[in-house]
């Protein structure tokens, strides 16, 4: 059966390292939060200026000085620190932030992604998630294998205006986890009850499948 | 040291000399370390054709969308928008025109406008709609973007305390562009939540130096809260 939202973020978090800083999209990347396992210690940055994000604030603790980067009101862990936003982008851009979680729209065999503008559509813009992608080491993407007419999302080539090049490297959708390399979409995991006929029926572009593909462990 | 006092008394004073077709670069993210005093300043003066830079652009009746009602943005430079209806409206109308810009980019185009760097070359936007049109060059085998950087006739930004002499420090997560919009104006204005005596923030602590401040002027803000969420206790 295709993964739920949860079950989406609980399989990002089990990519996460002890230790490492991390970047958490709008979304399905942000549930992730919830799910890190035993033993293991993230920071997560948010782009609007804080390192050490902690969770939502109680009604006592509501301070409007104090958002994320999808401007919900946050608290800040103990030994969390606070800056500017260039500062903020300079630890993206600068490749200092080990790990980044966002959406897309679509991705493709040579790791190009379009996530922000669907031309005909009105356009909010990109907010951080250009120079994210331009700047972090690991990115993983997370979204639904196809859009909801069936149309699957990963491609030989991206069709939307892209949101950067050569970047993507992990895919974690409903159905399973891909790894992009020499221009293909490597299968590494199956979601529970997925049969690789059905991924392979709903990836586009060029999907290597080993002769045994492990189911998603919970 | 009256030399070196910035404080005004009057938002009329705070924003004389804002004329037409200017540029103005706001602090802020969201409604979050917003000047709120120096905005309504500007829609009460009616001041119109401008160009103003900021990550956002309010949303309908608050922050910077008060400046739409009246038509006075010409342009916005932001990475994200459209949290508003009259945005919208005037953007598929073409009244507006939007530059739409990454974040990182746009802050790195103000701390380098005010730190006299006029372009940069960045990986953000490479191969993407944002890189076209622009120069690219090759460092270490990786192709950048060259991006110019950005400075306004005016500054306005929110800090949470300053001193006479505008050095300021900023509380929270509302710091976010403002420390750079504050290096970027021709004409940089403070409004700030408490003045100080100089001396009474520790020099260490500043994160603002006064050198780049012209104006400074006490205001009383809403603060309001864009989306509030909150867990049980």
């Amino acid at each position: 059966m295709a993964l739920s939202r949860e079950q989406i973020a609980m399989r990002v978090a089990q990519e996460f390292k002890d230790g490492s800083y991390v970047n958490l999209g709008i979304g399905i990347p942000t549930l992730a939060a919830s799910y890190v396992p035993k033993g293991i210690t993230v920071m997560l940055q948010s782009e609007n200026g804080l390192l050490g994000m902690g969770p939502y604030p109680t009604d006592e603790q509501v301070d409007a000085d104090m958002i994320n980067a999808g401007k919900e009101t946050v608290t800040a862990i103990s030994g969390a620190s606070i800056f500017s936003s260039a500062e903020s982008f300079a630890m993206i851009r600068g490749g200092h932030v080990d790990f980044t979680v966002l959406g897309a729209f679509e991705v493709d065999v040579h790791g190009n992604i379009a996530s922000w503008m669907i031309p005909g559509k009105l356009v909010k813009g990109m907010g951080g998630a250009m120079d994210l992608v331009a700047g972090a080491k690991n990115i993983i993407v997370t979204m639904t294998h196809a859009d909801k007419y069936g149309n699957s999302k990963l491609l030989d080539k991206c069709t939307l205006p892209l949101t950067g090049v050569n970047c993507i490297t992990h895919i974690i959708t409903d159905l399973a986890l891909l790894e992009i390399k020499d221009g293909a979409f490597h299968l590494l995991e199956r979601a529970p009850g997925v049969s690789v006929e059905e991924i392979q029926a709903k990836t586009a572009g060029k999907l290597i499948v080993d002769a045994d593909v492990p189911e998603m462990q919970f | 040291m009256s030399g070196f006092d910035k404080v005004v008394s009057s938002y009329e004073e705070a924003m004389a000399g804002l004329e037409d077709n200017m540029t103005v670069i706001a602090g802020g993210f969201g409604l979050c370390g917003i000047p709120e005093g120096l905005i309504a300043q500007i829609k009460k003066m009616g001041t119109k054709g401008l160009t103003v830079v900021s990550n956002n652009c309010g949303v309908d009746g608050f922050g910077l969308g008060i400046l739409l009602e009246d038509r006075q943005i010409k342009k916005m430079i932001a990475s994200y928008v459209g949290e508003n209806a009259l945005f919208e409206q005037q953007l598929l109308s073409g009244e507006l025109e939007v530059e739409l810009t990454p974040q990182g980019t746009l802050a790195e185009k103000m701390r380098a406008g005010g730190a006299g760097i006029p372009a940069f070359y960045t990986a953000t936007g490479y191969g993407t709609p944002v890189g076209e049109g622009k120069e690219v060059r090759e460092f270490n085998g990786r192709p950048y973007i060259m991006e110019e950087s950005i400075t306004g006739d005016f500054a306005i930004v929110k800090a949470w305390k300053a001193d006479r002499y505008g050095n300021c420090i900023y509380r929270h997560t509302a710091q976010n562009f403002n420390p750079m919009a504050a290096t970027a104006g021709k004409i940089t204005v403070v409004e700030v939540e408490e003045i100080v005596e100089p001396g009474e923030i520790p020099p260490s602590q500043i994160q603002t130096p006064g050198i780049y401040v012209q104006r400074v002027i006490k205001g009383s803000f809403e603060k309001r809260i864009e989306r509030r969420v909150t867990r049980s206790a």
